[in-house]
């Protein structure tokens, strides 16, 4: 029910209805863009529940949170290896 | 799809279950993820078995499908039963039972019952069958509410007749703070949903913090995003603090999504209460439309029966929806309860947390049972064997 799947805007194709063309893993559907009125454009990532674009997916948000996780991957991983490198007695 | 990939890293997700654990410091955590679109994912790609065993995820009531009690299903049913009405619900709930069938049974015996994507679509079969009396089944929480909204404000605009709303509409905060404050309750943090928070953003969560002392990570729905969530929380918990912090940025802003905020201010207003199945009357916890709106109000246009229907004694959805039992310990799940012939809601909609679990979990739980200890206690001692 709360499921919203990322889409990339092609083009706005009834400017009344508010109404765009976005594509989902190849297939193109019109989706509903009256709740992102003048924020998005072609090309744009959103996030679709129920025919409606909801939020303008941001990809400088999304690198960063992956960034940070990958971060603390290599932060932990080089802990490790330090401690393989430890030799206390 | 983007961005999907990148979120399912399981060398990542076992890296970060290892600070879990360091920073959970083997103490016993109960987090409950609030949403159903959450409790799918940990059951589908089995992070259960990947969080250190110390942490235990509570399931929470957010899934709109399964808190929906018996007696509107059945005001549903009765709208679908009437003459001259096309029905138009989400998939999800043709086959959610009422008090004595479902929709798809009343489909079965003659009703007009079709199921949709969008309540976009509801309004064009409005537009195809003039003849006809259309009604919506909106359900969902703050995340669908929006998308039913529009369509109103499309229908004044267009001055359709023939359409209207059942809206069932429900609300999380409430529902949060009726957990919080149930007595039965140990919980030491929230995951928030993603979804419901891009609508309302992140202020209105800011009283579990404040008030309760309960930390809130609003999570995404990939893999990585509710280990990470769960990291975020035992974070918090770790160094003292308690906020409500934003895990899904590349979704949530802070503000929501306040167009969308607008169009639901607009069209709904608040009901002084609804009943919520597991968790019972909870206050100001559901929308309807605004007088202005009345027009397009299934309520007002048709007689329904409003009778409070109880569960059915077996089923024990109510406990699961509030945490306070897993699915599997339910008497009925599994047995008289699956997905094919479910009592209960909870093994309807897949975010039901006994749908999820069935579909993705019960296999390992089986194997988990009849899994060989590693040391058998009741076998006999080699002390024994030699004297025997």
């Amino acid at each position: 029910m709360c499921l919203g799947i990322p889409g990339q805007i092609i083009e706005f194709v009834d400017d009344q209805n508010n109404l765009a063309r976005v594509e989902v893993s190849g297939v193109k559907r019109n989706v509903n863009v009256s709740l992102l009125r003048g924020e998005i454009g072609p090309g744009d990532w959103v996030l679709i529940h129920v025919g409606f674009a909801m939020s303008k997916l941001d990809e400088r948000e999304a690198q960063e949170t992956l960034k940070l996780l990958y971060e603390m991957g290599r932060a932990y991983q080089d802990e490790l290896l330090m401690l393989e490198k430890s030799q206390l007695e | 799809m983007k961005f999907v990939d990148e979120f399912r890293d399981g060398d990542l997700a076992r890296r970060l279950c290892s600070e879990i654990d360091r920073l959970s410091r083997g103490q016993s955590l109960k987090i409950m993820e609030i949403c159903g679109g959450h409790t799918h994912t940990i059951y589908k790609h089995g992070i259960e078995d990947v969080l250190p065993p110390n942490i235990d995820m509570v399931h929470g009531p957010g899934c709109p499908v399964c808190v929906l009690p018996m007696g509107r299903i059945d005001d549903a049913i009765a709208i679908a039963r009437q003459p001259g009405v096309i029905f138009v619900t989400f998939g999800d709930m043709m086959r959610v039972p009422g008090s004595k069938s479902s929709l798809l049974d009343a489909r079965a015996e003659g009703a007009d019952v079709r199921f949709v994507y969008s309540p976009l679509d509801a309004l064009k079969i409005a537009h195809q069958n003039p003849d006809k009396q259309v009604v919506f089944f909106a359900i969902g929480f703050e995340t669908t509410a929006p998308s039913t909204a529009v369509t109103l404000l499309r229908a004044q605009a267009e001055k359709i007749k023939n359409f209207s709303v059942f809206c069932n509409h429900v609300l999380v905060i409430p529902a949060i703070q009726a957990i919080l404050d149930s007595p039965d309750m140990r919980l030491d943090g929230f995951l928030g949903p993603g979804h419901v928070c891009m609508v309302i953003g992140m202020r209105p969560f800011a009283f579990v913090a404040r008030d309760y002392r309960k930390p809130v990570v609003l999570s995404g729905f990939e893999p990585l995003d509710i280990i990470q969530s769960v990291y975020m929380t035992v974070k918090q918990l770790d160094e003292g603090r308690r906020e409500v912090e934003n895990q899904y940025a590349r979704v949530v802003r802070p503000e929501g999504n306040l167009k969308a905020l607008e169009a639901m201010e607009k069209t709904m207003e608040g009901r002084p209460f609804f009943e919520w199945r597991g968790l019972g009357f909870i206050s100001h916890s559901a929308l309807k439309l605004r007088p202005e709106f009345a027009e397009w109000d299934a309520e007002k246009r048709f007689e329904v029966p409003g009778i409070r229907v109880a569960d059915p004694p077996a089923c024990q959805c109510g406990e699961v929806l509030k945490g306070a039992i897993k699915p599997w310990e339910c008497k009925v799940f599994g047995t008289a309860c699956t997905p094919e012939t479910p009592i209960g809601t909870c093994m309807v909609s897949s975010e039901g947390a006994c749908a999820a679990y069935f579909n993705y979990g019960r296999f390992s739980l089986a194997a988990q049972r009849n899994r060989l200890p590693v040391i058998d206690l009741t076998a006999p001692t080699g002390a024994n064997l030699k004297d025997s």
